[in-house]
């Protein structure tokens, strides 16, 4: 039994768990066909977020700034908004741009759906196919929350700005959260698979993943197109992953506004929590789960019993993005594994009852569940617990590497591993993936420790 | 002329041989919508001061710009490893609303008391600069409680581009030269100046210096450290490399101390040979001079025929490169040279007009000179003048292979030593590595090339 911590009260942050709004509002926008990202404020933000995302996916990501400097910092940002909405529509032949905003341009208070306003009745823009551009529009001050807050409040932004009453047409909304472009892929598949036909909001598994081309694509192919989220309305459900969504999601702004029932769930991860998805894929579709994806769940039961006895007793740190650790908190704990720490630097209010809940009945001593945390006091607590594993992202390398256990890097950003953006965690065939990642790094981990090795385990 | 992307940048691209004179506009603002490649001014202070090992680091502002900076660079330390934080104010709706002076004062206070840092570089951001928080008034306060140097330093992102951040880091760093003991150091003694320890780079500097007899006083900032920093106006000569970050203490300290300084650079082998050269000519030590020769002549003794074994197959590619300083790509042009290779494409970040125009002066007729470029851009140039291999960072590499073209890592993400000798022959491999990759050949334009080239 590890006694119950109490972190002081820290004024600063160290080594943050979590990025700023822009960056996840951003992501989303890739995940629209034809978009351009665009940040309101000055360009170091938009250069930063590029950068970051870019070491992740390993792919272009050109997100366009209005590049203020003092002058407009003082006198308003609305004259370079402007101008830069005409480059990226004429020179990279955007259909829909995605701006979001930065602390800076919050702070002074530029208005900016007003602005765009202006510009649409100003403008002489066109884009290719002679159709004015989509602009959506998302506040997003880092000051507001995080990187994730930001990306469902675009999520939040591009469907409450485009989706319309729209006759019933039967194919189903996905909003799938932060995921990988891996996982966009499954779910996908996964709806398919049951003849279901589904508008996946974002949708960055080809822009964010592209295949070699013979040229630079200004805007690669893919995403979720102006038509699938305009026809959101006429959907006969949406399905919303994430346990931690703020209370204005997507997928409840349908259900108000356009009387799309919504279905809640959390990722599927695990056996319990992936169960939940089919069934609810099954009274979608009035079909049975397909035979091939029968087999997979029932492979995944067969790992875990073989593996069960390598992880059985042990204690993880989990840390990351909210819905990605309630995720993975929820598997480890269907394979006896404690997670002893879920610790998330976001503060939806959602976490601490999201963990209990995805680890009710399954783990004897109530998981630890903190949020709005940052690495020192991971640190704090992490070494309190001395655990067996750390299930995260790349930012907890040092922190494995101080208490000598092994990381699996899960959920963003990976950056010290090669093929973050591949990673798949989700439905029976990710949570297999994941559960073989975490055996062989115990075993790994084991077969180093022991001075004279063990070539057999 | 080049083809021109964004016609208001048209005065920031030049095209060698071309009958106009040059010019070229730079020091501009980025042109909204243009997906540049440039950060801010915090991202400039940032950079330099990074490698600053046993001070704490704390920005001033919301979450974000602190992430962003968080243990990405390669800037080793022999000892301290307190730059590799990142330590934030994490600024909050009510911290915006209400100031964040009380904010910014307790945070200093906490890390201060945690890490007990030999000196606090405080950052602010473009929040700050909005909300007009007295950065300078609460680092007085915090310097007198804690008695350790605390230092603010100016760098509001929007308030200009990378080079006026280069500018306020060298001000804040000002602030602490001169305030430590000089007895004791040689007089054939140096600074480093611009020089960040990217994989062990100052390292290697370090000991062609010392085989010389020189003593290295401070590295600013590579491996830095405050007491180094606080006695660096005792050292006889500054040594400026390339990029011109550093260019403005240099000036400094010549101003204040009587300092003078030498622009070097370590890139490529006659840079690197020069450099050592000039330092032995400085002194005016006859055996000094005679060590520095016995030094680079065992060292390219070693170099040559590796490097011309590279050359047979690198013979007659072409290279284009990106840079964050231009000064840097005047030494890799002759770099490139070495390995029979030429340069149709310099850009940079933060070029200055003279940097501009040597750059153009010794560059070979068609090269393509651009001051702060975009994806688009780079792209045009890249197919238009066929490259083999991209040099740039982490934001130019997907451009590069997109297009399948090689690319070469050389800012300060780096995990690889460049500099010196032994840097030069990592660069020739890592050049020849990319370049010479099959890879190329399974991609789609390669592929469309090659069907062309046999139709
Ligand atoms: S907010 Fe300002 S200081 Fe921070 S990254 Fe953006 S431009 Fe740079
Ligand atoms: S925290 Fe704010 S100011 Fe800093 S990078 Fe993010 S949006 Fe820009």
């Amino acid at each position: 039994m590890t006694r119950e911590i109490t972190s002081p009260d820290y004024v600063s942050t160290t080594n943050a768990c979590k990025l700023c709004m822009p960056l996840g509002a951003c992501l989303a926008f890739k995940g629209v066909e034809g978009a351009a990202p665009f940040l309101h404020g000055s360009q170091g933000c938009a250069t930063y977020m590029r950068r970051y995302l870019i070491s992740h996916f390993r792919e272009p990501v050109d997100i366009a700034s209005s590049s203020l400097g003092e002058n407009q910092a003082i006198f308003g940002g609305g004259p370079n908004l402007k101008k830069g909405l005409v480059n990226v529509i004429n020179k990279y032949g955007a259909k829909v741009v995605g701006i979001a905003t930065t602390c800076l341009t919050e702070t002074i208070g530029d208005d900016v759906p007003g602005l765009v306003r202006e510009f649409l009745a100003e403008a002489k823009v066109e884009t290719p196919d002679g159709q004015m551009p989509a602009l959506i529009t998302v506040p997003t001050p880092a000051y507001g929350g995080s990187h994730v807050d930001g990306f469902h409040a675009a999520v939040l932004a591009m469907v409450s700005q485009l989706a319309q009453p729209t006759p019933a047409h039967g194919g189903v909304n996905l909003l799938p959260g932060f995921v990988s472009p891996a996982d966009l892929r499954r779910l996908a598949t996964v709806t398919r698979a049951y003849g279901l036909r589904a508008a996946l909001a974002p949708d960055y598994s080809r822009t964010l993943d592209a295949p070699a081309m013979a040229t630079y694509e200004a805007l690669p192919a893919g995403g979720v197109s102006l038509n699938q989220l305009r026809a959101m309305g006429g959907a006969k459900a949406t399905i919303e992953l994430g346990h931690c969504l703020p209370g204005r999601s997507a997928g409840s702004w349908l259900e108000m506004y356009l009387n799309v029932p919504l279905r809640s769930l959390g990722l599927p991860m695990g056996v319990r929590a992936c169960d939940a998805l089919h069934q609810a894929l099954r009274e979608l579709s009035g079909r049975d789960t397909p035979e091939e994806i029968e087999l997979e769940r029932g492979r995944l039961i067969d790992a875990m019993i073989d593996g069960h006895k390598y992880l059985s007793g042990k204690t993880a740190v989990i840390y990351g993005d909210e819905d990605m650790v309630v995720g993975v908190a929820g598997w480890l704990a269907e394979l006896g594994v404690r997670p002893a720490l879920c610790a998330t630097g976001g503060k939806s209010g959602r976490f601490p009852a999201a963990i209990a809940e995805v680890t009710e009945g399954l783990v004897r001593q109530p998981a630890r569940a903190v949020d709005g945390v940052d690495f020192q006091q991971i640190g704090e607590m992490a070494r309190q617990i001395g655990p067996d594993i750390l299930v995260g992202n790349s930012k907890g390398y040092r922190l494995a590497r101080e208490l000598g256990v092994p990381l699996v890097r899960v959920g963003f950003p990976i950056h010290d591993r090669f093929g973050g953006q591949r990673l798949l965690c989700l439905d029976y065939q990710g949570s297999q993936e994941l559960l073989d990642r975490i055996i062989n790094a115990i075993l790994a981990h084991d077969q180093d420790r022991h001075h004279w090795g063990y070539g057999y385990l | 002329m080049a083809k021109v992307v964004f016609e208001e940048r048209s005065d920031q691209i030049f095209e060698k041989g071309e009958d106009r004179p040059f010019r070229i506009s730079c020091d501009k603002q980025s042109l909204a919508g243009a997906v540049s490649q440039r950060a801010c001014v915090f991202c400039g202070s940032r950079v330099v001061l990074y490698p600053i090992a046993d001070a704490l680091h704390l920005i001033h502002g919301p979450v974000g710009c602190a992430a962003y900076t968080w243990d990405i660079r390669g800037a080793l330390s022999s000892g301290p490893m307190l730059h590799r934080h990142s330590f934030s104010t994490d600024l909050q709706e009510r911290d915006v609303v209400f100031g964040g002076e009380k904010k910014l004062e307790r945070a200093l206070r906490e890390l201060i008391a945690r890490h007990r840092p030999k000196a606090a570089f405080v950052y602010s951001t473009c929040i700050v600069g909005i909300i007009g928080d007295d950065m300078a008034a609460v680092c007085r306060k915090i310097e007198a409680e804690a008695g350790i140097p605390v230092i603010p330093v100016m760098s509001e992102g929007f308030k200009g581009n990378k080079r006026a951040g280069y500018a306020a880091a060298c001000r804040a760093m000002a602030r602490l030269i001169g305030q430590g003991p000089t007895e004791g150091i040689s007089p054939h003694s140096v600074n480093l100046l611009g020089d960040f320890n990217l994989a062990g780079e100052t390292w290697i500097i370090k000991r062609y210096l010392e085989q010389m007899g020189v003593e290295v006083v401070a590295g600013v900032t590579g491996d830095g450290r405050v007491a180094d920093l606080m006695r660096a106006h005792g050292a006889a000569l500054n040594l400026v490399q390339c990029s011109g970050a550093t260019m403005e203490l240099a000036r400094m300290m010549q101003r204040d101390y009587g300092t003078p300084f030498l622009r070097v650079s370590y890139l490529g082998v006659d840079d690197m040979a020069q450099a050592l050269y000039d330092v032995a000519d400085f002194f005016g030590d006859p055996l000094m001079a005679a060590r520095a020769q016995e030094l680079v002549s065992r060292e390219l003794g070693a170099l040559y025929p590796q490097l011309m074994e590279l050359r047979q197959d690198l013979q007659g590619k072409r290279a284009a490169m990106y840079v964050g300083g231009a000064f840097k790509a005047f030494s890799l042009i002759k770099a490139f040279r070495l390995l029979g290779m030429r340069v149709v494409l310099a850009g940079s970040q933060t070029g200055t007009e003279e940097d501009y125009e040597e750059l153009a002066r010794v560059s070979d007729p068609g090269t393509i000179i651009v001051d702060d470029a975009n994806p688009l851009e780079l792209m045009n140039y890249l197919l238009e003048k066929d490259v083999d291999v991209f040099v740039g960072g982490v934001k130019e590499r997907p451009i590069a292979y997109k297009l399948g073209i090689g690319f070469c890592d050389h800012n300060h993400e780096r995990k690889l030593a460049l500099e010196g000798f032994e840097g030069m022959l990592n660069f020739a491999r890592e050049i020849h590595a990319t370049v010479m990759s099959p890879v190329w050949r399974f991609t789609p334009r390669r592929m469309a090339l090659a069907k062309e080239a046999a139709a």
